[in-house]
């Protein structure tokens, strides 16, 4: 398990609700035992893991983002949240510049993790998706076993002695709380693995390659709710060593893990801020609209 | 008679089409009463009636072929021990001392089968997995009419494509060659069951699902990884029952290997040389002069009943395997 000494300290900060605040909290985070949120003052503290720059997407002519600028702190959870097609998933998949998969699409702006633009022609994209993992909505386990799922990514950066793989599968399956149901069948097919199983291996897989980013894009969507409370606990567990952004469409569970959060509409960043801050009071009309259910 | 209930039909069609006019027009149900209803239960059944023959003589023409096949095979069994049919190393029933042993002819289909199995395989897969991975959309249109047309062309313009061009070339190289020998065969029958195992083998690649290439890509592997890691092995089952199909299809095979490979019964490996099939041997008795009701005759029935039982069983297995594909990706 993820050691977090740093919790701890934070555990007051945590039951600072906003009641001084004219409105209410709409929706109360609840945060599991011991974990915290990131406070305000934190979050302006942390170092600067990406940095967004005007950036505009296109799929042909079409424009799916306009001029989005914002900044991902280091070691925090980061939520975009939306209505559908308002760009969110097309945004986080600009980070490890997946859609260079679809044909015809363009990039304006750019992106620079940790000062380097990941959109400049020298770019790597075989390093950059190692440094960048990514789960996704629907899990995708490759019809392997177990044993090969995790050590899929190790094995293509050239890892090839066994004892090697051993140690990263069981530490990547420790870190994403799955090696206790799966270390007496490693052997075995990972489609026999339940859904929320399944989606846990997906994210060992991510972390074998050792990434210091973690792309999630509404990663329990289609997961009943305990196994969506163990994928959000694990976020939280997560968070003390790796940047994790995070698409979701659930309001509930963009307050409850995300230390920083951002509204997309239309294609636009419509706000973006401390989680605590944009849930309870935020600026814009839309954004409060949206979250309060009037729209979406 | 049968005019007669060709015209009740028509009338029937026309008092049908009546009907329906009323029942539009007047909204009444009453109103479409008369002949037709009484009519419409008989009509029905006729319908369900001729369907039923039309599904039923597929049946009935597979299941008396079976039985001839079996009945005369049974005939043949009689008078030739079932044992020294299968392990005999010489067949010739057409010449004195009669020997009838299928091996020979077992040895040269599989060597026609397995010869084409080379040919086909490598540059099938190959071809599939470029089609389904790399190709541009512009050059897969280009591609997959040109394989319909290849898979169109008969296969006795392919034996003589065999004879006139390839065993030239093979004599060329291997002067021991004869004229008419198995590689020559294997090669042009490699060819025609090469559109099979690319469109199979296409259709499952493309099955695969796209989520899955976008996890392997997002886990840094390049396409080559992906293709040959997470793709390929994927689709591998049903990759594998589309060379079992293609393979079938090449014992079956006739009129080709009648023309290219030979006439000549033999228990060999040796490409070079000129085999007979099980095939080709069904093709030399049928159009010769070998009176029917003979027990010459009748070895083409127990061949037959062994080249059928061949494939079926390579059939069931490939169709087996890619039912068990379909059920993966649900």
């Amino acid at each position: 398990m993820a050691s977090t000494p740093s919790v701890k300290k934070h555990m007051q900060s945590s039951d600072k609700t906003t009641s001084d605040h004219s409105k209410s909290p709409i929706v109360r985070p609840s945060i599991p035992e011991g974990k915290s949120m990131r406070t305000a003052d934190e979050l302006a503290q942390a170092t600067e893991k990406i940095s967004v720059t005007d950036l505009s997407f296109y799929y042909s002519e079409n424009r799916a983002l306009t001029d989005i600028s914002l900044s991902i702190p280091e070691r925090c959870v980061t939520a975009f949240i939306g209505p559908s097609g308002c760009g969110k998933s097309t945004f986080l998949r600009c980070f490890n510049r997946m859609n260079d998969m679809i044909e015809g699409t363009r990039v304006e702006g750019e992106i620079l993790l940790e000062g380097q633009n990941i959109y400049s022609p020298r770019t790597d994209i075989v390093s950059l998706r190692k440094r960048i993992g990514m789960v996704f909505q629907k899990s995708t386990p490759f019809p392997k076993s177990i044993f090969d799922n995790v050590s899929f990514g190790p094995k293509i950066a050239g890892i090839r002695r066994k004892k090697d793989l051993f140690e990263i599968v069981e530490r990547s399956l420790q870190r994403s709380a799955l090696w206790d149901e799966v270390k007496d069948r490693l052997s075995e097919s990972a489609l026999n693995l339940s859904g929320g199983q399944q989606q846990r291996l997906c994210i060992a897989r991510a972390l074998a390659n050792d990434p210091d980013i973690l792309l999630m894009d509404e990663p329990a969507s289609a997961l009943d709710p305990a196994s969506t409370a163990r994928i959000e606990d694990l976020i939280f567990e997560l968070k003390e060593q790796y940047t994790i952004v995070i698409v979701t469409h659930n309001m509930q569970q963009a307050a409850r893990v995300s230390d920083q959060a951002a509204f997309f509409y239309q294609g636009l960043l419509v706000e973006s801020g401390a989680t605590e801050e944009l849930f309870t009071n935020p600026r814009k009309q839309q954004t409060e609209d949206y979250i309060t259910g009037r729209f979406g | 008679m049968e005019d007669r209930s060709n015209q009740e039909q028509s009338t029937k069609i026309e008092g049908g089409e009546a009907a329906v006019i009323q029942l539009s027009r007047v909204s009444s149900l009453e109103k479409a009463g008369g002949l037709w209803c009484s009519l419409r239960p008989f009509y029905e059944g006729c319908i369900h009636f001729m369907l039923f023959v039309c599904a039923s003589i597929s049946i009935l023409v597979t299941v008396g072929i079976v039985v001839v096949l079996l009945y005369e095979s049974v005939q043949f069994f009689y008078d030739v021990p079932i044992l020294e049919f299968l392990t005999g190393t010489r067949w010739s029933p057409l010449l004195k001392p009669q020997h009838f042993g299928i091996l020979p002819l077992l040895c040269g289909t599989m060597l026609v089968a397995g010869g084409s199995a080379i040919v086909a395989v490598p540059i099938g897969l190959g071809t599939a997995i470029y089609l389904s991975e790399y190709a541009s959309p512009r050059f897969r249109d280009i591609v997959k009419p040109m394989l319909e047309i290849l898979a169109g062309i008969p296969s006795v313009v392919f034996g003589y494509l065999a004879i006139v061009f390839v065993s030239p070339i093979i004599r060329e190289i291997f002067p021991s060659a004869g004229v008419f020998n198995a590689a020559s065969a294997c090669i042009v029958v490699g060819i025609m069951i090469l559109p099979m195992i690319i469109s199979l083998s296409e259709d499952i690649l493309q099955s695969v699902p796209l989520s899955l290439r976008a996890a392997a890509f997002a886990l840094g592997a390049n396409k080559f990884e992906v293709t040959v890691r997470v793709i390929v092995p994927a689709a591998l089952s049903g990759i594998m029952a589309s060379f079992l199909l293609a393979i079938s299809r090449a014992i079956g095979e006739t009129m080709a290997v009648t023309l290219a490979a030979g006439a000549t019964p033999k228990l060999t490996l040796n490409p070079l040389e000129s085999i007979q099939t099980m095939t080709a041997y069904i093709v030399q008795v049928s159009q010769g002069d070998t009176p029917t009701g003979t027990l010459e005759y009748r070895t083409i029935f127990a061949v037959g009943l062994a080249l059928f039982i061949t494939t079926m069983v390579m059939n069931v297995i490939a169709q087996y395997i890619l039912s068990r594909v379909g059920e993966r990706y649900e």
